[in-house]
């Protein structure tokens, strides 16, 4: 299947958000997800079914003022 | 205690949504050459609170987290930083206050990318959003007086005017639109954010009755960062001490200090 990391198309086997996450190895307790523009809760990851052409942002943070 | 000294003491706190600091210093974590560097100066400014900006997270590379290098006494306020509309930046406060779980945002909706000035507009909806989904939203806006009481009648907990254009370092251009906004809007919690260069320009702020200061590029681009991060923390103190002391008028012309009569013959 195909969705949208960050505005790139990236095919995914996994087929939950908490899968994807632990796909791209990224560091659970510092991110946040919105799925189709919606923050999904991070309690919810893991009964999030992702879809073909789902549009998914996952943010970090960095240094700002 | 006379007047000055009760300023310094315990009882004067810079109060957000019914949250005491008693630093009013906000700083920024952008900027620094190292993280080492940001965290001696967070740790010398004395302050409790750091802005931090959202973006997206790489995914072609492992990166450390940068929340790491952040005191865990400081209070996180994240930055809706880099947006142009409201929308994208309720989408960035939300993203934020799911990964912090902090209700505060500082808010900043974007008009324009070379003077990057605030769009009160954008800000304004944005803001009326936020605070109906339960966020103490502290938005950076132009140094308007009539966009402060729109923003406070939104519900916002502070109104964050600028001073000048963020990382100009051009130091309080706008005296008389804050001092008015002070003078307007007395129960305000009013930070100047934005256009500090040195410590000299924070004093003036607090001086003209602002009630804190949110400074990231001062600090940061300092050569010696810890040490203007006190040099601000100080300057703060001093011009809060100096607006409550109540200054002397202003004249044109002389007043002798000493006594005219009696001078020798």
């Amino acid at each position: 299947m195909k969705v949208f990391v960050n505005g790139e198309p990236r095919e995914v086997t996994e087929t939950t958000l908490a899968g994807l996450v632990t796909e791209l190895d990224l560091p659970v307790a510092r991110i946040a997800i919105e799925l189709n523009r919606d923050v999904v809760r991070r309690s919810d990851w893991g009964g999030t079914m992702l879809k073909d052409e789902d549009r998914i942002e996952i943010v970090h943070f960095v240094g700002g003022g | 205690m006379s007047t000055a000294a009760t300023a310094a003491s315990s009882k004067d706190k810079l109060i957000i949504a019914g949250r005491e600091f008693s630093s009013r210093l906000i700083i920024g974590t952008g900027k620094y050459r190292s993280y080492e560097e940001m965290r001696s100066a967070h740790e010398a400014s004395g302050a409790e609170m750091v802005t931090v900006a959202v973006r997206r997270v790489p995914l072609d590379r492992s990166t450390e987290s940068f929340l790491d290098y952040l005191s865990p006494s400081l209070q996180i306020l994240p930055n809706t930083a880099g947006c142009y509309t409201a929308e994208d930046a309720v989408r960035t406060a939300r993203l934020a206050r799911e990964a912090l779980q902090t209700d505060l945002v500082k808010l900043e909706v974007i008009g324009d990318q070379t003077t990057l000035f605030p769009d009160n507009e954008q800000t304004l909806e944005a803001a009326r959003i936020l605070v109906k989904e339960g966020f103490v939203v502290l938005p950076y806006f132009n140094d308007d007086l009539i966009m402060a009481k729109k923003l406070l009648d939104a519900g916002c907990a502070a109104i964050m005017p600028l001073a000048a254009p963020i990382g100009s370092g051009l130091g309080i251009q706008n005296p008389a639109n804050l001092r008015i906004m002070r003078e307007q809007l007395p129960d305000a919690t009013m930070i100047v954010d934005a256009g500090v260069g040195t410590a000299s320009d924070a004093a003036i702020a607090m001086e003209l009755g602002a009630d804190g200061v949110l400074m990231n590029t001062a600090i940061a681009e300092a050569e010696d960062p810890a040490k203007m991060a006190t040099a601000m923390k100080l300057a703060i103190e001093a011009g809060r001490l100096a607006y409550s002391a109540g200054r002397m008028a202003r004249r044109l012309y002389a007043s002798a200090s000493s006594p005219l009569s009696g001078v020798i013959k």
